[in-house]
C-alpha cells in the first residue's frame, strides 16, 4: 500500500458557514511532491470545492504563499516528505483577511506598495533622443538584492508588527523603496522618506528579523529597513543641525 | 501629530547609541562589582581611590552619558515592547510621556549626581 | 443552489467578499521560539535601566561617603544581591550578543568598493568588547 499523510486544510465558506473550520485530507506520501501537489491531488480527486491560489509551480509568481504548520511558505516550494508522518496543517497567510478557504485579502498589501512608490521617480523625463538611462554593474549590484522580490507576502505573515499596527507599510515594500532608493538612475528618494519614515513606516519595525528568514528570494527585508532607520537618522540629524543645507 | 512623526528618528538614534553603549560596557561593570569582588575573587578597591577615580572630569562624562544613553535605550524599547507585547498602541501618548519622561528625569538626577560628587 | 441570488439576463451582480479577519492574541508572541527569543531581547532593556539606576546609587553612596559605601558594598555581598548580579550578567551578555548580531544589518561598512561580511562585523566587535572590557575590570582593580 502507497504511504500516505493527512492534510489538516482550514476551510472558510461563508455561505455555508461564518467561520474557519478544519477539515483533514488524505493523500498519498510520494516522493518529490511538495505541498502544492497535494493541494492539487485534493482538488482533482477528493474535494473540487477547495480554494487556493497557484500559477507558476516553479516559485517565481509569488501567488502559492500559506501557513504550513504556522510557518509561511511557498507552497511550490516546500516538500511534502518534510513533513512526514504529519499531519500538515495549512492555513492561510497570517495578518491577512481570508476571502475563501486558503485565498488572501490582498487589497491591504497592494495599498502599502503603492505607498513606497516603488517605481523609477526622476526630477525630469530624459528625451528619447539622449538614449537609455545607463548603469554600470557595480550601479546594479547596489540594489539587486531587493529587486528579487516576487510579492509573496510571506514576510507580512512572519512580522507580528504587520499584524499589531495595521497601517504599519511592512516588509516588502520597504526593501522595494530601498530597491529604487539605491537605483543610480532613481531621484525619488525624498518623496519615499516622506511617506516612509512617518506613522507607519520604518520606525514601527521592531527587527524581530522572522522576514528575512521565510523570504524565499533572500531579499533580506530587514536588512532594508534597519540601513533606511540608519539613513533616516542621518537626514533627521542633518535636518536639525544644517537645515541649511535643505532638501535638494 | 506633525511632530511625533519628525521625533522617530530622534528617539532611535538614541535607543541605537544607548544600546551599544551598553553592550560594550554594562556587562563589566556588572561581572565585577556585583559578582567578581564581593564573592572575594578580586580584591576591593578601598573607597577613597574609589572616590578620586569617580571625581576625575572623564569618569563623570563617562558616567554621565553612559547611564542616560542607557536609560533612553530602555526607553525607547520599551515603549514598542508595551506596544508589541501588551498590545498598548492605543495608549501611546501615555507611554510615550512614562518612557521618555522617565529616561529624562534620570538623565537630570544622573547630571546632578555628577556635577556635585 | 436554492439560495444563489437570482440573476436575470443582462444584469452584472459583483461578487462582495464576507471577508474574515482572525484576531491576534496577546500572547502571540509564545507562538514560534523565534518570538520568544525577540521577546526576552527586547525585555533586557529592563535589565540596562535597573543596572544604570543601581550605578547612579553607587555614585550617590561614594558620595555620601565611606559608612555609605560599607553599606551598600555589604548588601553586595549578600546571597540576594549576587544572584541578583548573575541574572542581570546573563541578561546583559544577551543584550550585548544579539545587539552585535543585528548591528551589521544597519550599518553596511565598505573598503573600498567591497562590502565587509556581516560575520567580520560581529568578530570584531566581539573582540573589541573583551578589550574594552579588560581595560575597564583592570582600570577598576588596579586602583
Ligand atoms: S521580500 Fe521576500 S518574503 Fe517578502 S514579498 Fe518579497 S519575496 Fe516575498
Ligand atoms: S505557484 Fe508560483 S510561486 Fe508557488
Amino acid at each position: 500500500m502507497e504511504q500516505t499523510i493527512t492534510l489538516q486544510v482550514q476551510r472558510y465558506i461563508p455561505e455555508q458557514y461564518p467561520e474557519p473550520y478544519f477539515q483533514s485530507y488524505e493523500v498519498p506520501l510520494r516522493k518529490k511532491w511538495v505541498i502544492l501537489d497535494a493541494l492539487n491531488y485534493i482538488k482533482d480527486e477528493i474535494d473540487g470545492t477547495l480554494t487556493y491560489r497557484w500559477s507558476c509551480r516553479m516559485g517565481v509568481c509569488g501567488s502559492c504563499g500559506m501557513m504550513v504548520n504556522d510557518r509561511p511558505a511557498l507552497t511550490c516550494a516546500t516538500f511534502l516528505e518534510e513533513y512526514a508522518p504529519g499531519p500538515v496543517r495549512i492555513t492561510p497567510l497570517d495578518y491577512f483577511g481570508i476571502i475563501r478557504d486558503l485565498v488572501v485579502n490582498t487589497d491591504d498589501f497592494m495599498g502599502k506598495l503603492k505607498r513606497a512608490q516603488p517605481w523609477l521617480i526622476t526630477d525630469e523625463a530624459k528625451p528619447l533622443s539622449e538614449g537609455a538611462y545607463k548603469q554600470t554593474p557595480q550601479e546594479k549590484a547596489e540594489y539587486e538584492q531587493y529587486s528579487m522580490c516576487i510579492n509573496c507576502m510571506l514576510c507580512y505573515s512572519a512580522c507580528p508588527v504587520v499584524g499589531l499596527e495595521p497601517d504599519f507599510v511592512g516588509p516588502a515594500a520597504i526593501a522595494l523603496a530601498q530597491r529604487y532608493n539605491y537605483d543610480s538612475r532613481d531621484e525619488g528618494e525624498d518623496q519615499r522618506n516622506e511617506e516612509l519614515t512617518g506613522e507607519g513606516g520604518i520606525y514601527s519595525c521592531t527587527l524581530v528579523g522572522e522576514c528575512s528568514e521565510v523570504c524565499p528570494k533572500a531579499v533580506d527585508p530587514a536588512g532594508a529597513i534597519q540601513r533606511y532607520k540608519a539613513t533616516g537618522a542621518v537626514e533627521w540629524w542633518q535636518s536639525v543641525l544644517m537645515p541649511w543645507k535643505g532638501k535638494s | 501629530m506633525a511632530a511625533k512623526k519628525h521625533n522617530d528618528p530622534f528617539w532611535w538614534t538614541l535607543f541605537g547609541a544607548g544600546g551599544t553603549l551598553s553592550a560594550f560596557l554594562l556587562p563589566v561593570h556588572v561581572a565585577l562589582i556585583g559578582i567578581a569582588i564581593p564573592l572575594g575573587w578580586l580584591e576591593a578597591p578601598g573607597y577613597e581611590s574609589l572616590r578620586s577615580l569617580v571625581e576625575h572630569p572623564i569618569t563623570r562624562i563617562y558616567l554621565f552619558v553612559l547611564i542616560s544613553l542607557s536609560l533612553f535605550h530602555w526607553a525607547h524599547r520599551f515603549r514598542y515592547t508595551l506596544y508589541d507585547g501588551l498590545m498598548l498602541k492605543h495608549l501611546e501618548s501615555y507611554i510615550m510621556v512614562f518612557c521618555y519622561g522617565g529616561a529624562l528625569a534620570g538623565t537630570i538626577i544622573t547630571a546632578i549626581l555628577v556635577i556635585t560628587f | 443552489m436554492s439560495n444563489a441570488p437570482k440573476i436575470s439576463a443582462g444584469e452584472r451582480v459583483r461578487y462582495k467578499p464576507q471577508i474574515y479577519m482572525p484576531q491576534m492574541s496577546i500572547f502571540w508572541w509564545v507562538k514560534d521560539r523565534a518570538y520568544v527569543f525577540f521577546i526576552i531581547r527586547e525585555l533586557t532593556s529592563l535589565v540596562v535601566a535597573a543596572y544604570v539606576i543601581l550605578m547612579m546609587i553607587q555614585i550617590n553612596a561614594l558620595s555620601q561617603g565611606p559608612e555609605a559605601w560599607q553599606a551598600l558594598t555589604d548588601w553586595f555581598a549578600t546571597p540576594f544581591s549576587i544572584g541578583l548580579h548573575i541574572v542581570f550578567l546573563i541578561l546583559l551578555i544577551f543584550h550585548t550578543l544579539t545587539w552585535f548580531w543585528v548591528a551589521p544589518t544597519a550599518m553596511v561598512v565598505r573598503i573600498g568598493s567591497k562590502k565587509v561580511p556581516g560575520s567580520i562585523l560581529i568578530a570584531g566587535n566581539i573582540a573589541m568588547w573583551l578589550i574594552i572590557s579588560l581595560a575597564i575590570g583592570w582600570l577598576i582593580v588596579s586602583i
